[in-house]
């Protein structure tokens, strides 16, 4: 009897395509899907932080550090307002706004005299500090790049910190004798970077704690990390529970396709492309509502500046639960029973969000993966959410995310409209 | 030819699905104010026909006229209304919800559509109901309520698949008196059903179909002329099996008391075929007299082989 009944349920799963996709494909897609995200950390895959250099002081211990900062691989550095290097030379508001923009997540500024007293090994007290202009809604990269620009500075310019620590020296020791000052530039030959005998790398991270640069992190968002961390969350794990929603929503179109509904609507004077709008824009409202419920219990529970930011997120919100509302209804129409729905939109959804940031930012990602989430829904639509709650972006700002939803909301329900012939006439 | 009264004319329509020939020239006629039951057995073609006639089948060939203009497109016709097989309502709304929304969905003002639903609600005899979700309503309320969203915007003529199929015998009868005040009031009906006495009894004409063509049309009496003639059966059961059967007369079951004849007269050949049973001494303990129904036209026209 036992025997029977494992048959009966063997032969079920045999003939059940899409129980077969959830039990064996879609553990397996998101085990590389988090095997690519995490499991690349230290591989040339990692994604490169972007950041822009401004260069204030122009010394030549500024320019080995810009130079140190460029040969490194974590690292893609541009010095100049427009990409691949071309345009005028960075200044530091014009590096400021492609923070504020989100075109780099991180500027450095070498500041006015760096060259000067950075080698002074003396007390800081007044010298000038390097500055890095940071998004922190990406946690990563400001820690990243102040780690680099510390091991930069020490291994760019020994020769030049040594000059200096022996000019102090002679400050409070006094003037080394000729055999000495022979001695000491013979040395400080080997030490210059390029010197064939050079050992720089190991002697900057000999360096001793408390001897590198002053580095201070400035927050041009002007914004708290938690509050970053909420709007994220709230966009993340609200669109991709919108399109849950949507899609589970949908199936009340196959619902009314069997209980015969659909077939006495489509005999009154609704056809069936007023039947899909009827449909599309209840499931807008419905995506539209689920949002602000969300978004309100961010303000309420975790502080997030909503009421500032009303006219961005009504223009994101309307836009995404449109977009997803289409997305829905398209899934329903290639569908064929509400088993085979709920089958193909968890797997589709959640290989969505993963991809597109709902999970874990895309910043964690690869360039490649980074860009291969750009063919999802959510990126799109936490990009504009991120630009209304983090970057203040202004509503007309929100036009390339805007124009990709509102094209997605045409071309599903395109296909929706193309897919639901099959139940006008046969 | 289409007359006046020729709500609807179906002339050599023809469709296949695939390698499936589901209409092979099926032609048919419905009048003004008729109820005309559509038989066939599974798969014979009846859906297909009534899914053609209300637009959502596209005809290989043939035509289809209603109300003397020829059916050209998907739009069903406002004129006419769809009573599906499946309960085609919303389970969570109510009766009264169901209604006013279809009445909406066929244009009607919100004037017609008060009027309207308080007679659907009438005639279905569901007014005690009305504020309830449908849900909870036996299957006899949601197969009235079913016709009613279907003839709500007052069409002049309804298709009805299968409208009496899995409900109570008192619910049947409900049933057909609201389709009958519908054909007082000038509506014209073409229904499916495979309950042949209610058929018979309520339906003015019948049509049957098979293999996708229409076999016989007609009423009862012509059906019976043309097919198993006017003769009764006469069954009798004796009290104990007969030695010698007289001529005429068959065994009628596996219990050999059971005889059965055919008859044309039974006022004249009744009286002779119990003289020749008690000539034989046995006695008659029950006599039975059956004539032509609906169900012998129908298995005499489309046979006793299964239809899958």
């Amino acid at each position: 009897m036992i025997a029977t009944l494992l048959r009966i349920s063997w032969t079920n799963l045999r003939r059940d395509r899409v129980a077969q996709a959830l039990t064996f494909l879609l553990p397996i897609l998101f085990f590389s899907i988090f095997a690519s995200v995490f499991g690349s950390q230290g591989r040339n895959s990692t994604a490169r932080v972007r950041i822009a250099v401004v260069d204030e002081d122009g010394s030549e211990m500024s320019r080995r550090v810009v130079t140190g900062l460029k040969t490194e691989s974590a690292l893609r550095v541009r010095t100049t307002a427009g990409a691949d290097e071309k345009g005028a030379t960075l200044d530091r508001a014009t590096a400021e706004r492609l923070v504020q923009n989100g075109d780099v997540p991180v500027a450095v500024i070498l500041p006015k005299g760096l060259g000067a007293t950075a080698m002074a090994f003396g007390p800081s007290t007044g010298a000038p500090r390097i500055q890095l202009l940071a998004d922190v809604s990406d946690p990563i990269a400001p820690q990243m790049v102040g780690g680099l620009l510390q091991k930069v500075t020490m291994t760019a310019a020994p020769d030049l910190m040594m000059k200096g620590g022996l000019t102090q020296f002679e400050k409070y020791a006094g003037a080394m004798t000729p055999g000495q000052r022979s001695a000491v530039n013979a040395w400080l030959t080997q030490l210059t970077p390029g010197s064939a005998t050079g050992t720089a790398a190991t002697a900057a991270t000999a360096a001793p704690a408390g001897f590198g640069v002053g580095i201070d992190t400035v927050d041009v968002m002007r914004k708290g990390s938690t509050e970053s961390l909420v709007s994220f969350y709230a966009a993340g794990v609200g669109v991709m529970f919108l399109l849950f929603s949507v899609s589970g929503a949908s199936g009340a179109l196959l619902d009314e396709v069997d209980s015969g509904t659909l077939e006495r609507v489509l005999s009154t004077r609704v056809g069936m492309g007023g039947f899909l709008v009827g449909k599309w824009l209840f499931l807008t409202l419905m995506g539209l509502a689920q949002l602000t419920v969300m978004f309100l219990w961010g303000r309420m529970a975790f502080g997030l500046d909503l009421f500032h930011h009303l006219p961005g997120f009504f223009v994101m919100t309307a836009f995404t639960a449109a977009a997803a509302a289409g997305f829905g209804l398209m899934l329903a129409t290639l569908a064929r029973t509400r088993a085979q729905l709920s089958g193909m939109s968890t797997i589709i959804i959640l290989t969505m969000s993963s991809l597109g940031g709902s999970m874990f930012p895309r910043f964690l990602m690869s360039e490649t993966m980074q860009k291969f989430g750009l063919l999802t829904f959510n990126a799109w639509a936490l990009d504009g959410y991120l630009k209304v709650f983090w970057r203040n972006a202004a509503v007309w700002q929100l036009w390339p995310q805007v124009l990709v939803l509102g094209v997605l909301a045409v071309v599903f329900m395109t296909l929706a409209r193309t897919l639901a012939r099959r139940w006008e006439a046969a | 030819m289409t007359t006046h009264t020729d709500v609807l004319t179906v002339a050599g329509a023809r469709k296949t699905f695939g390698s499936v020939l589901a209409l092979d020239g099926a032609t048919l006629t419905l009048r003004e104010g008729e109820l005309l039951a559509l038989l066939g057995p599974n798969g014979a073609g009846k859906t297909t026909l009534i899914r053609a006639i209300s637009g959502r089948v596209l005809l290989d060939a043939g035509e289809i006229r209603l109300f003397g203009r020829p059916l050209v497109s998907r739009q069903t016709p406002p004129e006419l209304g769809i009573v599906p097989q499946e309960l085609a309502v919303y389970p969570s709304l109510t009766a009264r919800e169901n209604l006013a929304s279809f009445a909406r969905l066929q244009g009607l003002s919100s004037n017609d559509v008060s009027a309207q639903v308080k007679w659907a609600l009438a005639a279905t005899a569901l007014e005690d109901r009305a504020d309830e979700p449908v849900k909870g309503f036996s299957g006899g309320m949601k197969r009235r309520l079913n016709i009613a969203c279907g003839v709500i915007h007052r069409p002049r003529l309804v298709l009805l698949d299968e409208p009496t199929v899995g409900v109570d015998p008192q619910s049947r009868e409900r049933i057909y008196d609201m389709l009958t005040d519908l054909t007082r009031a000038g509506v014209s009906l073409l229904l499916t059903t495979h309950h042949l006495e209610e058929a018979e009894a309520r339906c003015n004409r019948t049509v049957i179909i098979d293999h996708g063509k229409v076999i016989a049309a007609g009423t009862m009496s012509e059906l019976v002329d043309r097919t198993v003639g006017r003769h009764r059966i006469v069954t009798l059961t004796l009290d104990a099996p007969i030695a010698s059967l007289p001529a005429g007369v068959e065994v009628a079951a596996d219990d050999a008391r059971v005889v059965r004849a055919r008859v044309a007269d039974v006022a004249r050949e009744l009286p002779g075929l119990l003289s020749a049973i008690a000539a034989e001494g046995r006695a008659v303990e029950d006599v039975e007299v059956r004539g032509p129904s609906l169900q012998s036209v129908f298995i005499h026209l489309t046979g006793r082989e299964l239809r899958e």
